[in-house]
């Protein structure tokens, strides 16, 4: 066992800080309010390298391990989980899936531009009744001999406006229920693709979140992942990934909060002390710490395994139900050390708390999470 | 033997500093029994040079050669070299500013002399040579032992203060040798701001942080410094903004000021602004939020909004003069 | 064109700074070390000649005097974009001994342009780079916020109070620089830190030198004493206290 980073690690983890610090922080209350897109951010993000850090370097990645993407995940989220999760999904769910079950072709003509960020990644799975619940998927990907015909409603999709690259999960045997399910590439531009309107969310509100329409969207066969019918499977697979971003995430927000209330705490005085000195204070920051700290080793945990290519599904399930849990309630008392002032958008932690419902929610709900984590479990 | 002080002069007056250096140095020749002689390089006339008697310079050696009208770090380090030779000077003075700190540490390597830079006020102790100097960026002094025959010494501004020593300055015409081929850098343009107090140079200095709100807000620090003949002054976030120019940032990694009064409007206090303006004498700030770090830092403060307290404090201080 | 970027490793700005043995001591205990603000910023300035010149600007270097543990603070440097680096094995005591050390490498091979900060943010010596210049006889500029190469002849801009003025100068040449004379410092990007680590980094052991100045030990500066509030609704009274008590308007 050995708990300390490695000097890349730490290096990757002070890069993500100061990006998050320089780049980010100076407007994400107004990108916030106004919804607006974090366009120099992510310029930023891609320069960075941050969008394919984890790729092979032969496919014009960075190269980094899991633990990295951790680090760099909490640092950004401790300041704003709109570009966060433009990382993590374009890490998480399109890169390495295609990375991992790609063919060549496919990796030379999509991965290669999204793992040096030229191009960002969306991944269409969730449908206005498959949320969580990836089987009862109603979009069809019709096999026409030469191409796919893609009809159907994907919903909730972070980066929709701003991907060039989709990853559909669509039907093609409905008989065969989900072992008849495909993902397939899809080029945004494709004709017979129309976006409903930006979604007004509680919190993430400067990440785009659309509705994507598929009316009769021809896709050539060759950009199917993997065989025929392989498509849940992939999807269940990425997603195990994924959980390890959206837990990271989950952790920054928390920690993000945190920070900020231990700050306050020593600055903010009541009854002739710093509020600190109060022990109805300093016992919150107590439990909040624990907390974070059982959700950061949770989050290492799952990465180390996915590191070592061990299974990690269990691992990443339980870092993403409890990390998404812990920021709701990290956050919470974060606003509560503020008291009033934590109530106004200046001091950040009610946006802070804001993000972390999310991360209750996407990406499979804290429930799915249980039912992933119960089923592993009580598996004979 | 003698001490020696570089009087730097800038448009052929000698900045205030220069005579808190001869100040300075007078005190220590008492406590040396010697005397201060003054090397002036450039273009100032006899009643100038004859206002470093007045401080306590007892010699100045007037360099006038047209080759250095312009700061050339070799040969000024030469010149400097040379009349130290020529006095005997075992103590060097100079200002802990740009100029001082561009020749200072080549005059020691020169004369193989100990240098302590940043220095703020006399020796502790003269066996051994002790003396205390800023470090961590004014977060932490240090008491260094000079151990070299002859020692340089970079005074920080408002350190040791102007006090008046009347001495008959006798003012000598010195020809450093210096060839052509020595001087190896060319100015080719100079872009000074003139009519403008010099921010290291004020007085009194009126800053202005974030809680201004926006450039357009600065008319009010701008009445207050032309009413009070102060300098204007901003912190980081605000010249990172492009709110005001880079050259009004003071803080750690910018300029580094001790006015005798210094006003921060709408400025938290980061820890690496302190650092720049922490040696002010008076600091006045006005914020928001009363549990800013300025006023950690500050000896008046107001807690409410900068943009309300400065018409007020305009006319206040306009009261004041008229009285 | 060779350019050599000294750098200095220091506690982060936001340090808050504490001494042990009999205020003798700097206590580094869970200081995280930074490269010099100043000099970072000077590296990142080599870095964009190198970019804006590709032809003219060969390689470039970092140097650092000081222990084994000081190497992160190097690899830092090396992923943002140094092509190699030196260190020399030696926990530098003042000034002098880091301008001697530096001057030993830079007579063993041809840097054209030699840039450090104007002073670092631990003893705030301000004078590396001007003994430097004088051990190597080189021309120096200090206080440069602005450089770019123009042919063989370099182009300085050089802070005066209030202004600037603009220098040429020849190679080799020593400048000495401070804010301005890149906006940012530059962040590492993956690509940088992943080629950090086979970047060569040489160790080299010093010469023996003299000290001619010795840091005996560190105080505190005083605190002040504590803010005297006055009531937003009373500006005259602040003016009064100004004029009166402190006597500074």
């Amino acid at each position: 066992m050995n708990f300390e980073y490695s000097e890349e690690q730490k290096m990757i983890q002070q890069a993500a800080k100061d990006f998050a610090e320089r780049e980010l922080l100076h407007d994400v209350i107004e990108r916030d309010e106004k919804a607006i897109f974090p366009t120099e951010g992510i310029k930023k993000l891609v320069e960075l390298g941050f969008l394919g850090m984890m790729t092979d370097p032969k496919w014009g990645g960075g190269g980094m391990d899991t633990i990295s993407y951790v680090l760099a995940m909490e640092e950004i989220s401790k300041v704003d989980s709109s570009v966060a999760v433009v990382m993590s999904v374009c890490n998480s769910l399109v890169i390495w899936g295609l990375e991992t079950y790609g063919n060549d072709a496919q990796k030379e003509k999509y991965l290669r531009p999204l793992a040096t960020g030229q191009k960002i990644g969306a991944f269409l799975l969730s449908e206005p009744e498959a949320g969580s619940d990836a089987t009862s998927q109603r979009t069809t990907a019709e096999d026409k001999g030469d191409h796919y015909l893609i009809n159907g409603t994907k919903n909730w999709i972070t980066n929709a406006n701003s991907a060039s690259t989709y990853i559909v999960i669509a039907q093609t045997y409905p008989d065969k229920k989900h072992k008849g399910i495909n993902a397939i590439i899809v080029d945004k531009n494709t004709p017979g693709i129309t976006l409903g309107p930006h979604e007004k969310k509680m919190g993430m509100r400067s990440s785009d979140t659309h509705s994507v329409m598929f009316n009769d969207v021809k896709v050539p066969k060759e950009n199917r992942i993997g065989e025929d019918g392989f498509g849940f499977t992939f999807a269940m697979k990425t997603l195990d990934g994924g959980r390890i971003g959206i837990a990271s995430q989950a952790l920054g927000i928390a920690s993000g909060a945190f920070e900020r209330a231990v700050k306050y705490s020593k600055e903010r005085k009541a009854f002739g002390t710093e509020i600190s000195n109060h022990q109805a204070i300093a016992f919150k920051l107590a439990d909040m710490a624990v907390k974070i700290e059982n959700g950061r080793n949770l989050c290492l945990k799952a990465a180390w395994l996915k590191d070592q290519h061990l299974p990690y599904g269990l691992a990443s399930a339980m870092a993403k139900q409890y990390c998404a849990d812990m920021a709701m309630e990290v956050t919470t008392e974060a606003v509560q050390v503020h008291g009033g002032y934590g109530y106004v958008a200046e001091y950040h932690v009610e946006r802070l708390m804001r993000e972390a419902k999310l991360t209750q929610i996407y990406e499979g709900t804290s429930e799915v999470q249980k039912i992933v984590i119960s089923r592993t479990i009580l598996k004979d | 033997m003698s001490i020696l002080v570089f009087a730097e002069n800038w448009d052929g007056k000698f900045k205030k500093q220069t005579f808190e250096l001869i100040s300075y140095a007078h005190a220590l020749s008492k406590s040396m029994n010697t005397t201060v002689s003054a090397i002036s390089i450039g273009k100032v006339d006899d009643e100038e040079l004859n206002k470093l008697g007045t401080y306590g310079a007892s010699k100045v050696l007037n360099v006038t050669d047209c080759r250095l009208y312009t700061l050339d770090n070799k040969t000024f380090t030469m010149a400097i070299a040379q009349a130290a030779a020529k006095e005997n000077s075992k103590i060097i003075v100079f200002a802990q500013n740009n100029t001082g700190k561009a020749i200072a540490p080549r005059v020691s390597i020169r004369l193989k002399a100990g240098l302590a830079s940043g220095v703020i006020g006399l020796p502790t102790s003269y066996e051994p040579f002790t003396i205390v100097k800023k470090t961590y960026t004014s977060k932490a002094l240090a008491n260094v032992i000079v151990k070299s025959d002859v020692k340089i010494i970079t005074l920080s501004q408002n350190a040791y203060g102007i006090v008046e020593n009347p001495t008959t300055a006798n003012i000598e015409h010195f020809s450093p040798e210096i060839a052509d081929t020595d001087i190896k850098t060319t100015v080719i343009e100079v872009n000074k701001i003139t009519g403008k107090i010099l921010l290291n140079d004020a007085e009194i200095v009126v800053s202005g942080g974030r809680g201004m709100k926006g450039p357009e807000n600065w008319g009010g620090i701008e009445e207050l410094a032309q009413i009070l003949g102060a300098a204007t002054a901003c912190s980081r976030p605000v010249s990172d903004e492009g709110w005001r120019t880079h050259e009004e940032h003071t803080g750690q990694t910018g300029k580094i000021i001790a006015p005798n009064l210094y006003f921060a409007f709408g400025i938290s206090g980061a820890i690496q602004h302190l650092g720049g303006i922490s040696s002010s004498k008076c600091i006045v700030a006005v914020n928001k939020d009363p549990d800013a770090p300025i006023f950690e830092a500050a000896d008046y403060g107001i807690v409410g909004d900068a943009l309300k307290v400065i018409p007020e404090l305009i006319a206040a201080i306009k009261e004041l003069k008229a009285n | 064109m060779k350019i050599l970027v000294c750098i200095s490793n220091v506690p982060d700005t936001t340090t808050k700074i504490k001494f042990l043995n009999n205020n003798t001591t700097f206590d580094s205990a869970g200081v995280q070390w930074i490269i010099n603000p100043w000099d970072e910023l000077a590296l990142t300035r080599a870095i964009e000649l190198k970019e804006a010149h590709a032809g003219a600007v060969s390689e470039i270097t970092v140097v650092n005097v000081g222990l084994p543990t000081t190497e992160p603070t190097i690899r830092k440097a090396l992923a943002i974009g140094a092509d190699k680096a030196i260190r020399v094995n030696l926990d530098p005591k003042d000034a002098y001994t880091v301008a001697l050390q530096l001057s030993e490498i830079i007579k063993k091979d041809s840097f054209d342009i030699i840039l450090c900060g104007i002073e670092s943010s631990d003893y705030n010596g301000t004078s590396v780079g001007g003994m430097l210049s004088e051990l190597l006889d080189f021309p120096s500029v200090s206080a440069v916020s602005f450089i770019d190469i123009e042919g063989d002849q370099l182009k300085l801009k050089r802070e005066i109070d209030g202004g600037q003025e603009i220098i040429g100068i020849s190679t080799p040449f020593i400048g000495i620089v401070q804010k301005g004379i890149a906006k940012d410092a530059r962040i590492p990007n993956m690509r940088g830190i992943m080629m950090a680590k086979t970047k060569p980094l040489q160790v080299v052991e010093p010469v023996s030198a003299d000290l001619y100045t010795d840091f005996v030990s560190f105080d505190y500066p005083k605190a002040k004493a504590s803010c005297k509030k006055v009531d937003p609704d009373n500006v005259k009274e602040l003016v009064n206290l100004l004029h009166n008590e402190a006597k500074v308007i």
